[in-house]
């Protein structure tokens, strides 16, 4: 098949199969997103940032924990010969400290994304479907852990746990997944009183049957934006809790604990302090301009 | 809570807003309940052994034994929650491991602080971010739109630490335009007598205007930064408001009468949008909170963001604990706040009630 020609059957107005139809509704939808560059933008950099965290290995000229010779080689400037931006305290090269770090800063990401949103989905879609005293009940739960700033409340399960990464994944995954109940709730609330959810019904489908099969994939799109939207929420939540000292710990090179250390230098050797942060910084506003161009395109409430 | 709803349905205007306010204080003491009970868990799945951090390790086993029953945690779950609830309620958080101080007392301590640096914050954030969000409306997809929209952006994609190291590299280290980290410079500190904990107030009051000026070259970094933050989120709201507001066929009335477009926008439209934008200014208080903890962190601000991660990293659950609720309890509260305002400000809401 030509280009013109494969063009031209994912836009069919009548498609042939279920498959065309569903390729061309992905096609339109990716041309939708492909005219907002800003979107753009933001999808270029956390593709960026996967293959870093992918190839990190290649990528950094240097091991990100063990550092180079201490008396000739601590806190070299940027663009410093071999060093791009420059070494820390520990005459560890800060460009390949970056570099690993990205993996952390993708797994935070990934893993409260995989754990937060079937808590919210499976939450969220049980109250809406069943309503009454479980909704109120469920409902009532989520409201609480709405009720405290995810921060505050991160802190303390950290507190309780114990500081370390996947501690802080899990703090932050039990933060998340209240909006997401929310959501879904709503979304659930719309369609439960639909003629097919009665066919299905009438079927003779299991609840559970229906809440999985017929209820969660529609209100997945509506999640997956807002968990998209979250994202940088989470970076930055993540890289609070490395600042404090409560997530990722020395040596790994977190980028919120590689700013907490370079604090004590901030004055006298800024870059230390100040790379790491440049790094958060684009991812999260990576993942911002994605997310945004995601609701643009996918949810038809925000189309004008 | 289900026989409240029934009262109402049935009742007339007067029992409306009492069943209203009923449903709404249930609510309230529910989630608070509710704040207490995850507070209570937490505290139960901690690490430390209690018994341990009040004896210290090296004591015999019978001393060991005696507290353990005196914390009450040979008692059920159950029984040591409604312990927990009494004590809480009568204002008892427990003591301190690190200052041997009651915990209340604590928070009173610390609390002026971080109430002072999130009142100056939102005070920045709220007089640019509507302007901001109103002027970003009215010149929709021009380069005043696209301007909030990147200052937006930029203040929900930096971590706010980052920022304030920056700040404080920038302005305090380099151009020495503010001072340093801190509350006030040590040579003030006893000079101002306390009254309301509030510096920037007692100073004024005391017309020590050299303290006054002391205090504000302290705390206008931080607050800005805070601000900037919550400056981001108002302005944004303010836009998406009031474009709603503009697209409204009183306002094409009002442009038929010959109203002067200034008086459409910031008189007709804003009015309105003033009503869900309250609700928004609340909201952006409580997150204040927040992000005060890692700016407090930054700045060495002696608040109840410090005392909380100071607390954390000593392992002091009480404080931790009594400091996650307080705030919690503030969120809950400034909500319901915004939820009476919001029925006080829009005659909809106040009808339906």
């Amino acid at each position: 098949m030509t280009a013109l020609s494969r063009r031209e059957w994912l836009l069919s107005d009548q498609p042939k199969s279920r498959r065309q139809a569903r390729l061309g509704q992905v096609y339109r939808t990716w041309l939708a997103f492909r005219s907002n560059w800003l979107a753009m933008v933001g999808l270029a950099i956390v593709l960026i940032l996967i293959l870093v965290a992918v190839l990190a290995d290649v990528i950094a000229p240097f091991d990100p924990v063990i550092g180079g010779d201490l008396r000739t080689e601590r806190f070299l400037p940027p663009l410093s010969e071999g060093h791009l931006f420059g070494t820390d305290d520990l005459a560890r090269d800060i460009f390949s400290r970056i570099v690993h770090g990205s993996r952390l800063t993708l797994m935070v990401v990934v893993l409260v994304a995989v754990i937060a949103t079937p808590i919210g989905l499976l939450v969220g879609t049980t109250s809406g479907y069943f309503g009454g005293w479980t909704d109120t009940v469920l409902m009532r739960v989520t409201d609480i852990f709405l009720a405290f700033p995810r921060l505050i409340l991160a802190l303390a399960f950290v507190a309780a746990l114990g500081p370390g990464i996947e501690n802080a994944i899990i703090a932050i995954a039990i933060t998340s997944w209240p909006p997401y109940a929310r959501l879904a709730r709503a979304e659930t609330l719309t369609i439960r009183d639909s003629d097919y959810i009665s066919a299905a019904r009438l079927q003779g489908a299991s609840s559970a049957r229906i809440l999985w099969y017929h209820i969660t994939p529609l209100c997945l799109s509506s999640v997956i934006i807002r968990v998209t939207l979250d994202m940088a929420g989470i970076i930055l939540t993540a890289a609070g809790l490395g600042f404090l000292g409560l997530g990722a710990q020395p040596p790994q090179p977190e980028w919120g604990a590689m700013i907490a250390s370079g604090r004590r230098f901030l004055i006298d050797q800024w870059w230390v302090a100040t790379v790491p942060g440049i790094a958060i910084f684009i991812v999260s506003l990576g993942f911002n301009l994605l997310g945004d161009g995601l609701r643009d395109v996918l949810d038809p409430k925000a189309r004008k | 809570m289900s026989n409240s709803t029934d009262g109402g349905g049935r009742g007339s205007a007067l029992p409306h807003v009492l069943v209203k306010a009923a449903k709404l204080l249930a609510t309230v003491a529910l989630t608070f309940l509710g704040l207490l009970v995850v507070t209570f868990l937490i505290g139960r799945v901690v690490p430390v052994d209690p018994v341990l951090a009040v004896i210290g390790d090296r004591a015999p086993k019978s001393v060991y034994d005696r507290v353990f029953v005196e914390l009450g945690l040979d008692k059920p779950l159950y029984e040591q929650f409604w312990i927990y609830l009494q004590k809480v309620l009568t204002g008892d958080f427990g003591e301190s491991f690190l200052t041997k101080r009651a915990i209340v007392e604590d928070i009173a301590r610390v609390f002026p602080a971080t109430l002072e640096l999130a009142t100056v914050a939102i005070l920045i954030g709220t007089t640019l971010g509507i302007p901001m969000g109103v002027w970003a409306a009215v010149r929709q997809g021009r380069l005043a739109d696209q301007v909030v929209r990147v200052l937006g952006l930029v203040g929900y994609s930096a971590p706010i630490f980052w920022l304030g190291l920056l700040g404080l590299l920038v302005f305090y280290a380099r151009l020495n335009w503010v001072a340093g980290p801190g509350r006030v410079d040590i040579a003030y500190e006893y000079a101002i007598t306390p009254r309301t904990g509030l510096l920037l107030i007692d100073s004024a009051m005391q017309g020590q205007w050299e303290a006054f000026r002391n205090v504000f070259s302290h705390i206008i970094l931080p607050a800005s930064l805070l601000g900037y933050f919550s400056m981001a989120y108002i302005s944004r709201m303010t836009r998406s408001f009031m474009l709603n507001e503009l697209a409204q066929e009183y306002i094409i009335t009002a442009r038929v009468k010959g109203v002067p477009e200034w008086r459409i926008i910031w008189v007709h439209a804003l009015r309105n949008a003033a009503v869900p934008l309250v609700t928004v200014v609340a909201l952006s208080y409580a997150n204040l909170l927040e992000g005060s903890v890692l700016t407090e962190t930054v700045f060495a601000w002696p608040g109840l963001g410090q005392y909380l991660t100071n607390s954390l990293q000593n392992s002091d659950m009480n404080a931790v604990l009594g400091g996650t609720l307080l705030i919690g309890a503030i969120f809950v509260g400034l909500n319901l706040l915004s939820d009476l305002l919001y029925s006080l400000l829009d005659p909809r809401v106040r009808r339906q009630a």
